[in-house]
């Protein structure tokens, strides 16, 4: 193992325009390694930019991405970091082993590895299906199994846990932490409040801007609440009061 | 660029391709079936479909060719799959060969169908050799592939997609001499005419019909064809882009 850079992310002064809009307007901020990390925020504030950016595939206006000591998205990084998109990205008409096979493929892992990830996932009775007859959240978990069969060091999940019952995102959390424990570095956004409790530190994007950067207990006390929910629109509100 | 990506490439795209069975048969059937429907409309000028039947040998392929690349690669840009290879140590080039792999050997098995329809059941007759032929028709697919790779990238939906066809496609088989002699056209019509690849091939094709020996002009032509095929290519995989907005 290289000696492991103190931030697996670090972004700096980020500026990103889509279509002439500012959408993240001067965001900076380091991810540990081996920790998970919640991206929180309303929809449209920039989620997906912000991972884009991480993993990248997002044009920047200005700023730097640095991920584990290199720039965003360059070669070295491609066996490195797995990238969930928000919407699955799977071949249709591949069944989902074959699916995952391809992906595993990819990174020289071979079928067993593959069926393992589809266990992992719990699509193991449905690995014979073809993906473009599963379910929302059944997709979203094939496109999960793609990036888990990679093992990457550094891993980015758009909204994994959208559409998915409280048990399988139980385990999936479980997963992700257990992920996170030996090692890897996660990147988790959501818009559910309930899952911002199991990260390590927050990012709360709002507008283009991220209005917290802390862990969950600091945000807490910080705003004098004790659910994070009401942590967020303490901020939001208090944001507001000063504009 | 990494070859064994490619052909992991390769490999996926053809079984993605497998496993749409109506495809797979409409790829096999439908260019020997039409050239069938073209020989019993010229049941009576057996010489004239030996020009004719001869052209759309190669030029069938290379019209489904285009569509089925386009559509697929499109696909595979909307569907955010391709944003997610990208991620992945899959090189540009790795995929666009990958591509031109895998439709290729479809491109040379439905060929290989038109044309064993044509030679054996509809009389075709040419005085070279039937292998060029095939070979001529395999190259000519590739470049339907390779042209509609590099279309793909202009169009952001599937109706686009298929609007393509009348622009780089109808064109090119209006002027190769399918419809029309090219030194029967006007001057500048002839101009352009030679400027598409696809007259190229009907060029190698009209050697092979009046020569029993492959000569070395059916060659240079066949090189003009593969020529053009390269550069698509790589003119598609330029139209990927690893960062969009
Ligand atoms: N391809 C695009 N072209 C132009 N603008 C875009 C494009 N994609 C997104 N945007 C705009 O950029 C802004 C941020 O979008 P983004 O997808 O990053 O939001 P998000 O936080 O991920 O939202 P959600 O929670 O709904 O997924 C939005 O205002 C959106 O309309
Ligand atoms: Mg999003």
């Amino acid at each position: 193992m290289p000696p492991t850079p103190a931030a697996a992310v670090a972004v700096t002064d980020l500026v990103v325009d889509r279509g002439k809009k500012p959408v993240l307007k001067n965001v900076s901020t380091a991810i540990a390694a081996g920790s998970v990390t919640g991206l929180l925020g309303p929809s449209g504030s920039g989620k997906t930019t912000f991972i884009r950016a991480v993993v990248g595939t997002q044009q920047v206006k200005s700023g730097t991405v640095e991920v584990l000591g290199h720039p965003a998205g360059s070669k070295p990084l491609r066996r490195r970091v797995a990238y969930v998109t928000q919407d699955a990205s799977i071949y249709r008409d591949l069944s989902v082993k074959a699916n995952v096979a391809y992906f595993a493929a990819l990174y020289g892992k071979n079928r067993h590895e593959a069926m393992h990830a589809v266990e992992r996932v719990g699509m193991g009775d449905h690995a014979d299906r073809l993906a473009g007859n599963l379910s929302g959240g059944q997709k979203t978990r094939t496109s999960l199994a793609c990036a888990l069969v990679i093992e990457p060091e550094v891993l980015v999940l758009d909204e994994p846990t959208v559409g998915l019952d409280p048990v399988i995102r139980e385990e999936l959390w479980d997963q992700f932490r257990e992920l996170a424990r030996q090692g890897a570095t996660l990147l988790v956004s959501s818009h559910v409040m309930d899952e911002a409790d199991r990260c390590d530190r927050l990012l709360l994007l709002r507008e283009g801007r991220f209005i917290a950067d802390d862990t969950p207990a600091d945000l807490r006390a910080s705003t004098g609440t004790d659910n994070l929910e009401a942590a967020f629109l303490h901020l939001i509100r208090s944001l507001e009061g000063v504009n | 660029m990494s070859v064994r990506i490619t052909f992991i490439t390769a490999g996926r795209i053809l079984r993605q391709l497998l496993n749409d069975r109506r495809t797979v048969g409409l790829i096999l059937a439908v260019p020997a079936l039409i050239i069938a429907l073209i020989s019993a409309i010229m049941d009576d000028s057996p010489q004239v479909f030996d020009t004719v039947g001869l052209i759309l040998l190669a030029a069938f392929p290379f019209m489904l060719m285009f569509m089925i690349t386009s559509i697929t690669l499109l696909r595979e840009r909307t569907g955010g799959t391709l944003e997610r290879l990208m991620t992945t140590p899959t090189g540009k080039l790795d995929l666009v060969v990958g591509y031109a792999l895998a439709f290729g050997a479809a491109a040379a098995a439905q060929t290989t169908v038109a044309a064993t329809v044509a030679f054996v059941f509809l009389g075709l007759d040419t005085a070279g050799p039937a292998w060029v032929v095939l070979l001529i028709c395999i190259v000519t697919s590739m470049l339907g592939m390779a042209l509609g790779l590099f279309v793909s990238a202009f169009a952001t939906t599937e109706f686009q997609a298929i609007q393509f066809m009348p622009v780089f496609v109808i064109p090119q088989l209006f002027l190769c001499g399918l419809i029309w002699p090219a030194d029967q056209m006007a001057g500048w019509l002839q101009g352009v005419s030679d400027a598409l690849p696809l007259t190229y091939a009907v060029k190698a094709l009209t050697e092979v019909q009046l020569n029993p020996e492959v000569t070395d002009a059916m060659w240079g032509y066949l090189a003009v064809v593969f020529g053009a095929v390269l550069v698509a290519t790589v003119l598609g995989a330029a139209t990927l882009r690893r960062r969009t907005n």
